[in-house]
């Protein structure tokens, strides 16, 4: 049951985007979530749409994975779409009139967009955790928020923390399994009740586990300072990321599309 | 010879004024030596092996490491260098996602520089016999595959000295003997010195020396076969002794004359074939 919930969900693979540098695609990723919220009409979303599609195909993700990873965020969508509909309000006549409530052209227009550049965020934004490990995107996000640690912003402390976070999910998935089999031998009854009663019946898994959680935490701190961490002053890296000429040349891409989608959501029709 | 480790009539407590862990305790351990350590739950052994790091400092007493004092802490982490520890649980010890990574954990603390990292990581993961999982994701290994790249991430730094605290202890018999053979291997081909804190006899045996702590004092030291020969000694520390040596002892009791200081299985079915036959054991009976 616990074994179904996958967190950053990664397709391994060896298409051009999975082996971009994930510097360059988690950059990439924010410049092209900033185009989709400033580019104003149909055109300039419509060329978003293509080419994050495009991209999908070069990195061999089938595309109803989307439909998959959209499928949490319907209730949002919906919503928001619909509180669009009826709350914009036009210069020209309702189309629709009924009661208080007036549904203006813009109100659709605007609403239909929304909706389009949502579905873009969190596709396009899947696209990298699919193609790009989640320890690599913890190794890539620390590099390019080094420069912060200037500032005292505890950059090597976050991105350990998700290490050790990724590391330690699948164990303690494991342990939870063990724990709630053992309660389920001496009787407990986890599936069945009202949810009330399934949530008390909770309480006798979670308190071990968050016991061991400690108890783990503890030994692995001993761990580490016996192989000598003292933190990120000093460290150096076994992996080491390097922008190569193909890199390059993708940013380019990249960039000229990104470019070309601006420049054409700022077009008036 | 030379000297390794040696504690100074130690003494420690967790807490202040509270009772004693460790309570007047001087060992020495030589380098390129086995020693293991033995005794019964709570006497003090997995105290005694955090202060062969510094990861404890002694209340009284000194600790010095190849000559330098544990409680220097400017030599901190020479010392932590020097003498690598592996620990009873290998989930709670391994720190990265993919096996490669975690072996070079420690180099990249001591910013080893990236081209002599993954030489260094390599040659370790060869060494423990890991490097065929480099790839993997720790959790996907058995416990003494996890043992063994514990065993890689420690060895990755150099150190002169690796203390197993009951490294062995959660792994099932096949991983167990592929962890010690991994530990001998280190100790005899590459001069690394063992010190192992366990509770299993057979592993003891195959020791140099042998301590056997109680109460936080050490209250038998010796070659395996001196200490296991004293069955009813070892009995009084509620540890057991190896089953040859427990046989022997009783053969002696009942009256058949064995040799006193039979530790080993091949040692005793030899033995036990001359005394049936009189004649001596084929080499491979």
């Amino acid at each position: 049951m616990l074994r179904d919930i996958t967190i950053g969900q990664h397709f391994p693979g060896h298409s051009p985007l999975h082996l971009m540098d994930p510097r360059l695609k988690l950059v990439l990723t924010v410049a092209y979530i900033i185009i989709l919220f400033v580019g104003s009409n149909f055109l300039g979303l419509s060329l978003a749409v293509i080419f994050l599609a495009a991209l999908y195909l070069v990195a061999g993700i089938p595309l109803k994975m989307i439909a998959k990873s959209l499928k949490p965020i319907v209730p949002i969508i919906a919503l928001t779409t619909v509180l669009n509909v009826f709350m914009m309000t036009g210069a020209g006549r309702p189309l629709f009139q009924w009661g208080f409530l007036r549904i203006y052209p813009e109100g659709v227009r605007y609403a239909v967009m929304i909706a389009v550049r949502i579905v873009c965020l969190i596709a396009g934004t899947s696209l990298l955790t699919y193609t790009t490990s989640p320890i690599v995107l913890t190794d890539a996000i620390e590099r390019l928020l080094k420069p912060l640690a200037r500032l005292h912003l505890p950059v090597h402390e976050l991105a350990m923390m998700m290490t050790i976070a990724l590391r330690f999910i699948p164990t303690l998935i494991d342990e939870t399994e063990k724990i709630m089999n053992a309660q389920k031998a001496r009787g407990a009854q986890l599936d069945s009740g009202t949810l009330r009663q399934r949530i008390r019946a909770l309480v006798p898994v979670l308190i071990p586990l968050f016991i061991s959680a400690f108890r783990r935490a503890e030994e692995l701190a001993t761990a580490m300072e016996c192989r000598c961490y003292h933190g990120g002053e000093g460290r150096t890296r076994l992996r080491q990321l390097h922008m190569t000429g193909r890199d390059w040349l993708m940013a380019a891409v990249c960039i000229a599309v990104l470019a070309l989608i601006g420049a054409s959501g700022r077009i008036h029709l | 010879m030379d000297e390794m480790l040696t504690a100074r009539d130690i003494r420690f407590a967790y807490e202040e004024g509270g009772r004693l862990a460790i309570d007047g305790l001087s060992v020495q351990v030589n380098k390129g030596e086995f020693l293991a350590v033995l005794g019964a739950n709570g006497c003090g052994k997995s105290t005694l092996a955090k202060h062969f790091n510094a990861i404890l400092l002694p209340t009284a007493g000194k600790v010095l490491v190849e000559g330098m004092d544990t409680a220097d802490e400017d030599r901190l982490w020479d010392i932590r260098q020097k003498v690598g520890m592996v620990f009873q649980n290998p989930d709670n010890q391994i720190v990265a996602t993919v096996v490669e990574e975690d072996v070079a954990f420690a180099l990249e603390n001591l910013g080893v520089e990236p081209g002599e990292m993954r030489r260094r990581v390599d040659e370790a993961m060869e060494l423990a016999g890991v490097y065929k999982y480099r790839e993997k994701a720790p959790h996907k290994l058995s416990g003494g595959q996890k043992q063994r790249v514990a065993i890689a991430g420690v060895i990755a730094m150099r150190p002169d000295c690796l203390v197993l605290d009951e490294a062995t202890a959660m792994l099932d018999p096949i991983g167990r003997e592929k962890v010690m053979r991994t530990v001998r291997s280190l100790n005899r081909d590459h001069g690394i010195t063992v010190v192992a804190i366990t509770h299993y006899m057979e592993e003891a045996a195959q020791a140099d020396r042998v301590v056997v702590m109680s109460g936080g004092k050490v209250a038998l030291e010796g070659t395996p076969k001196e200490v296991f020969s004293q069955v009813e000694a070892v009995r009084a520390l509620h540890l057991d002794v190896p089953q040859s040596a427990e046989l022997c002892h009783e053969l002696t009791a009942a009256g058949c004359p064995m040799p006193p200081d039979l530790i080993c299985v091949d040692e005793c079915a030899a033995a036990l074939y001359k005394l049936l036959t009189g004649k001596e054991a084929p080499a491979h009976g």
